[in-house]
C-alpha cells in the first residue's frame, strides 16, 4: 500500500515497486549531492564532538597556560592554535560543539515532541482546547524568539538546562503550528474519511493514517529550525546569557576573543566557521529532505 | 476596513497581556526574591521584610502583577532595581536607535530580496539561480554577530572607512543594517524566489502568455503581482526577526538601543527592564503584522475585511 | 480549401527528473480556414501538448521538440522571433484553456484581463474603443458590461469560462484552440458554453480546434474529427464518416462501444481492455497494439501508415492496407 502511493507520485507505473517507501526516500536523497555532502560533513562533526574525551583532553580546553598564549594554527602541536591565555583552541572548539550542536539536538527533541503533543491535540480534536493552544502559540510568536529566550533565562536564572527550557518555550509554538495545520488539512481529506468508514479506531486513525502523513513536513521543519536554534544558542553565548565561563560554547569562544580578532583572525575564523558550515550542513539536509520527501516540491 | 483595523489593535491587548502575565509567572516559581537580591549582606530579615513591602513584593504574584499593569497604563513602567531610573525614560530615549536599525534593515531587505529572488525564479535553474541561491544558504548560515565582527575589522578597525561602535551619524547604520540584513535577505530571496515560481507555472501567467504578453509584461504584471502577498506576509515576520537579530548586533557595535538595556537587564536579572523592553518590541512588532494585514487588502481583491 | 495550419512529424517529449514521457510521436494533422476539427482522445493521449505547441507555450526546460514542424498560414511557428510569437499569440491564434477556475488572473478585474489583450495586439487603439471593444465582447459572451469591473472570484464557474471565451475572441483571431473547455463545468452549463462557442465561431467565423474526450460533444459541435492515441493521429475524417462505424480504426470502434447506445437492447458497455499507453517509452508498431483484440505480430513490429478509406477519411492502420481513398 505504501510502496504503492509513493510510486504513484512518480508517475504512472505498472510495475508495482517492492522497494519500501523509506528506501525510495533514500533513493532520492541520495541523488542530492549538496544534502550527502551535508549529511557527510555533520556525522563527521558529531563523531568528532560525541568521541572527544578520547582523544582530547578536556583540561586543555580550560587550563589557563600563559606562556602559551597566541600560539597560531599548526604550531607547537596546537591545530588551530591557542587563545589568549593560552588554552587550545582545537580543544574549546570541539568541546564548545558538545554544549552547541548538543543543547540544539535536545532543544529540538523537546520541541519536536511538545509540538507533536500540543499540535495534534490542537488539530485533531479542535474546538476550544484548540483556540487556548493557539491562542497561546500566538502569543509567544509574537516576540521576536531571541528575546523571549533571554527573557525566559533571565527569570529562570543562568544553566544550560534553563537555557534548553526556554529555547524548548520558544520553538514549540512553531512546530505545534505545523503539525495542526497538517493535521487539519489532512482531517477531513478523503482517504481519512474513508479509514473512519471503515469503522477504524480514533488511535488507529492517528497513528497509522495521519501521522506518517504528517512526518514529512515535520520533520523537515525540524531540520530546519535546529540551524536556527544553533545560531540562537551561539547568539546568547556570544552576549554571555546561558552556560557559564569557562565552559566553552561556539558563541562565547568568539565573544571572549573579540578585542583579539583583529590581530589574530584565527581566533574568530575558526569557531565561527564551525557555527556555520554545522548551519549550512542542516540546511542542505534539510532541502534534500524535503525534495526527497515530496518529489512534486521540487523546484 | 477600519472596523477591522480597531479589532486587531484590540486584539494586541489580550497578547500583551498574556507575554507579561507569563514572564511574572516564571518569576514567582524561581526561589529567591530581588529584595534579598537587593539588601546589603549585612541586612537582617526585617530589613529585607520592609525592603519587599516596600517593592510591593509580599502581596500575591497576581496582585502585584495588576499592580504593575496598573501602571503601565499610566505611563509608568517602574524603576531599575539596580540603578532606580525610571525604566520608560530610558526606553523612550533607546527606542529610536533600535526601531530605526529595524526599520532601515528590514526596508532595505525587500528592496534588494524581491528583485533577487524574482530574478532567480525567472533564471531557475541557471547558473545565476545556483549562485545567489548558494549564497544565501551561506549568508543565512553565517551568525549575524561573527559577520558584524568581520565588517567592523575589515570595514572600520583596519581601514578607517567607517565608524566602529555607537550612533550619531547615517554613516554609524551601514555596518549595523549590512550585519542585521544579511540573514532576512538571504532567508527572503528564497522564499520570493520559491513563491514566484509557484506563481509563474500557474495557470493564468500561462493564460497571459498565450494573449501575447510580453515576458516582461507577465513577469511584472501577472507573476509578482500574485507572489506579493505571500512574499509581504513573509517580510512581516521578518521584521520581528531583524528585532531579534538587532539583540546581537547592537551589543557588537555598543548601539544604546532597547536590545543593550535588555542584554545587560537579563545579566543582573533586573526584571522591570526586561518587562518594559518586552512588552515595548511586543507591541512594535504586532504593530507591523497589522500594517502587513492591512496591506493584503491593497494587493489582493479577495481579501476583504469587513 | 486553403491550409491554415499544418502540423508534420511533430515530435516532443516531457524530460523529467523521474523519465522522458513521450508526449507526441510523430504527430501529423492538417487544419483547413473556417474549419472546426474535434480532436478526440484519452487523457494522456497528447491533446493537450498538441495545443500548447501551436502556440509555442509548452512549459521550457521541461518539454524538448525533438522532430517535426508547425506551419501557420506558411510561416514556421517554432522559427518565429520572440516579437513575430507574441503577434501571433492573442491575435492570430488564441486559446481557451481547461480551468476557468485557475487560467484568470485573481488580482486583476475581467475587464482589464480582456482590455489587456487589445492593448498588447493594438496599441494604437483609443481608450474609449478598447472600453467600448470590451463592453461588447462581454455582451456578446452573455455578461452585463459592468460585471467588467469585477474581480474573477466574484464570478462563477461557467461565467468565468465566458470570461475566458470573451477573452479568447476579443482580438478576433483567426484560430481558436480551445482545449477541454466545458470539462470543468456543471453539465448544465456545458451545453450553454457550448452553444454560445458555436455561436461565436459562426459570427466571427474562426477556424477552430476543439478538443475534448467526449464523443457526443464533437457530433454535435464539429465538422470533423481527428482521433488521438499514444501522441499520434489515428483516424480523421469528416463526423459523418467517422460516426457512421462502417470503417474506423479499432480504438475508435472500442471507443464508441464505450458509450451507452440507446438504439439497440445491449445491458453493458465495453471496456477497452488494458491501460492508458505508458508514454515513458516510444512504442516501435502501433501503439494501440497492445490493447487491440485484432492485433497481429506485425502491429507490434511496424508503425502502420497511413490509409485513406474514403475522401478525406484516413485511418492508421494495418487493417486498411488495401484501401484505395483520397
Amino acid at each position: 500500500m505504501k510502496a504503492k502511493s509513493a510510486v504513484g507520485k512518480e508517475g504512472a507505473n505498472f510495475k508495482i515497486s517492492r522497494k519500501g517507501r523509506y528506501k525510495l526516500i533514500w533513493m532520492r536523497y541520495k541523488r542530492n549531492k549538496l544534502a550527502m555532502l551535508g549529511l557527510i560533513v555533520l556525522a563527521a562533526m558529531l563523531l568528532a564532538i560525541l568521541t572527544a574525551p578520547l582523544y582530547l583532553d578536556y583540561n586543555r580546553a580550560i587550563t589557563q597556560n600563559i606562556s602559551a598564549a597566541f600560539t597560531g594554527p599548526g604550531q607547537d602541536g596546537y591545530l588551530f592554535g591557542t587563545d589568549q591565555f593560552g588554552r587550545d583552541l582545537l580543544a574549546r572548539v570541539i568541546y564548545g560543539g558538545r554544549i552547541s550542536l548538543g543543547a540544539g539536538l535536545a532543544t529540538v527533541a523537546i520541541s519536536f515532541v511538545g509540538g507533536v503533543i500540543l499540535g495534534g491535540v490542537s488539530g485533531y480534536f479542535g474546538g476550544k482546547i484548540d483556540n487556548i493552544i493557539m491562542r497561546i502559540c500566538d502569543m509567544l510568536m509574537a516576540i521576536p524568539g531571541t528575546m523571549l529566550a533571554m527573557a525566559i533565562v533571565a527569570a529562570l536564572g543562568a544553566g544550560l538546562d534553563k537555557l534548553l527550557i526556554s529555547l524548548a518555550i520558544v520553538t514549540i509554538p512553531g512546530n505545534a503550528r505545523t503539525v495542526r495545520a497538517a493535521i487539519m488539512n489532512l482531517r477531513n481529506a478523503e482517504f481519512i474519511e474513508a479509514a473512519r468508514c471503515y469503522g477504524t479506531r480514533n488511535a488507529r486513525i492517528i497513528f497509522v493514517h495521519l501521522l506518517p502523513n504528517i512526518l514529512g513536513p515535520l520533520i523537515v521543519t525540524t531540520f530546519m529550525s535546529l540551524g536556527t536554534i544553533i545560531l540562537c544558542i551561539a547568539s546568547m553565548g556570544y552576549l554571555g546569557i546561558g552556560v557559564q565561563a569557562p565552559t566553552p560554547e561556539w558563541g562565547s569562544i568568539i565573544s571572549e576573543n573579540q578585542s583579539n580578532i583583529r590581530y589574530f583572525p584565527y581566533l574568530g575564523t575558526i569557531p565561527g566557521l564551525f557555527i556555520m558550515i554545522s548551519v549550512l550542513s542542516l540546511s542542505f539536509i534539510g532541502d534534500g529532505l524535503r525534495d526527497a520527501l515530496d518529489p512534486k516540491m521540487k523546484n | 476596513m477600519l472596523k477591522y483595523t480597531i479589532k486587531r489593535v484590540l486584539m494586541l491587548i489580550p497578547t500583551i497581556i498574556g507575554i507579561t502575565l507569563f514572564i511574572y509567572l516564571i518569576m514567582s516559581l524561581v526561589p529567591g526574591d530581588p529584595a534579598e537580591l537587593l539588601s546589603p549582606p549585612e541586612a537582617t530579615a526585617a530589613e529585607v521584610q520592609a525592603l519587599r513591602v516596600e517593592m510591593g513584593l509580599d502581596k500575591p504574584i497576581l496582585v502585584q502583577y495588576l499592580n504593575y499593569m496598573w501602571d503601565i497604563l499610566h505611563g509608568d513602567f517602574g524603576v531599575s532595581w539596580f540603578t532606580q531610573q525610571p525604566v520608560a525614560d530610558e526606553i523612550l530615549h533607546r527606542m529610536p536607535y533600535t526601531l530605526t536599525l529595524g526599520v532601515y534593515s528590514t526596508i532595505i531587505a525587500s528592496l534588494i530580496s524581491i528583485p533577487l529572488g524574482t530574478l532567480t525564479a525567472v533564471k531557475h535553474n541557471t547558473w545565476i539561480d545556483y549562485v545567489l541561491t548558494f549564497l544565501c544558504l551561506v549568508f543565512a548560515a553565517m551568525p549575524n554577530f561573527w559577520l558584524g565582527i568581520i565588517l567592523q575589522i575589515n570595514l572600520s578597525l583596519n581601514t578607517g572607512w567607517l565608524p566602529a561602535y555607537g550612533m550619531g551619524t547615517p554613516a554609524h547604520y551601514v555596518l549595523p543594517v549590512i550585519a542585521v540584513c544579511a540573514s532576512s535577505v538571504a532567508n527572503n530571496i528564497r522564499s520570493t524566489r520559491t513563491w514566484v515560481l509557484d506563481v509563474i507555472r500557474s495557470d493564468y501567467v500561462r493564460t497571459a502568455r498565450a494573449k501575447g504578453a510580453s515576458e516582461f509584461v507577465v513577469i511584472m504584471k501577472h507573476a509578482l503581482r500574485n507572489a506579493l502577498l505571500p512574499i509581504i506576509t513573509g517580510f512581516g515576520s521578518s521584521f520581528a526577526g531583524v528585532l531579534g537579530g538587532s539583540v546581537v548586533i547592537e551589543t557588537v557595535f555598543a548601539i544604546p538601543g532597547i536590545s543593550t538595556y535588555l542584554t545587560s537587564a537579563v545579566k543582573t536579572r533586573d526584571m522591570p527592564i526586561i518587562m518594559g523592553s518586552i512588552l515595548v518590541i511586543s507591541v512594535f512588532v504586532g504593530v507591523v503584522n497589522l500594517l502587513v494585514d492591512l496591506m493584503y487588502s491593497v494587493i489582493d481583491p479577495r481579501v476583504k475585511y469587513e | 480549401m486553403e491550409k491554415l495550419l499544418e502540423i508534420k512529424n511533430l515530435k516532443v517529449q516531457y524530460n523529467t527528473d523521474e523519465a522522458v514521457v513521450y508526449a507526441l510521436n510523430d504527430f501529423s494533422l492538417d487544419l483547413n480556414k473556417g474549419e472546426i476539427l474535434g480532436v478526440v482522445g484519452e487523457t494522456g493521449a497528447g491533446k493537450t501538448t498538441m495545443a500548447l505547441s501551436i502556440m509555442k507555450l509548452l512549459p521550457e526546460h521541461v518539454a524538448e521538440v525533438t522532430g517535426g514542424n508547425i506551419t501557420y498560414n506558411g510561416q514556421d511557428v517554432f522559427k518565429m522571433s520572440k516579437k513575430e510569437l507574441r503577434a501571433l499569440r492573442g491575435a492570430e491564434i488564441s486559446m481557451i484553456f481547461q480551468d476557468p477556475m485557475t487560467s484568470l488572473n485573481p488580482v486583476m478585474t475581467v475587464g482589464d484581463q480582456i482590455n489587456e489583450v487589445l492593448k498588447i495586439h493594438h496599441p494604437d487603439m483609443s481608450k474609449q474603443t478598447r472600453a467600448e471593444k470590451v463592453a461588447e465582447i462581454l455582451t456578446l459572451v452573455g455578461i452585463p458590461p459592468e460585471r467588467g469591473a469585477q474581480f474573477p472570484h466574484q464570478f462563477s464557474g461557467g461565467m468565468k469560462q465566458r470570461v475566458v471565451i470573451a477573452m479568447a475572441l476579443v482580438a478576433e483571431p483567426n484560430l481558436l484552440l480551445a482545449d477541454e473547455p466545458t470539462t470543468a463545468l456543471d453539465v448544465t452549463i456545458q451545453a450553454q458554453i457550448l452553444m454560445l462557442m458555436k455561436e461565436l465561431q459562426k459570427k466571427f467565423g474562426t477556424s477552430m480546434i476543439l478538443i475534448t474526450h467526449d464523443l457526443g460533444i464533437v457530433a454535435e459541435f464539429c465538422e470533423n474529427v481527428a482521433v488521438v492515441y499514444g501522441g499520434e493521429v489515428i483516424e480523421r475524417g469528416s463526423v459523418e464518416q467517422v460516426f457512421a462505424r462502417t470503417k474506423n480504426h479499432p480504438y475508435t470502434d472500442s471507443l464508441f462501444k464505450c458509450i451507452p447506445d440507446l438504439t439497440t437492447d445491449a445491458t453493458r458497455l465495453t471496456p477497452i481492455p488494458g491501460f492508458v499507453l505508458d508514454s515513458r517509452t516510444a512504442p516501435v508498431g502501433c501503439p494501440f497494439a497492445e490493447r487491440c483484440q485484432k492485433a497481429t505480430e506485425r502491429c507490434v513490429q511496424v508503425k502502420p501508415s497511413i490509409h485513406y478509406v474514403e475522401d478525406g477519411h484516413y485511418i492508421k492502420c494495418h487493417l486498411y492496407e488495401n484501401e484505395v481513398g483520397k
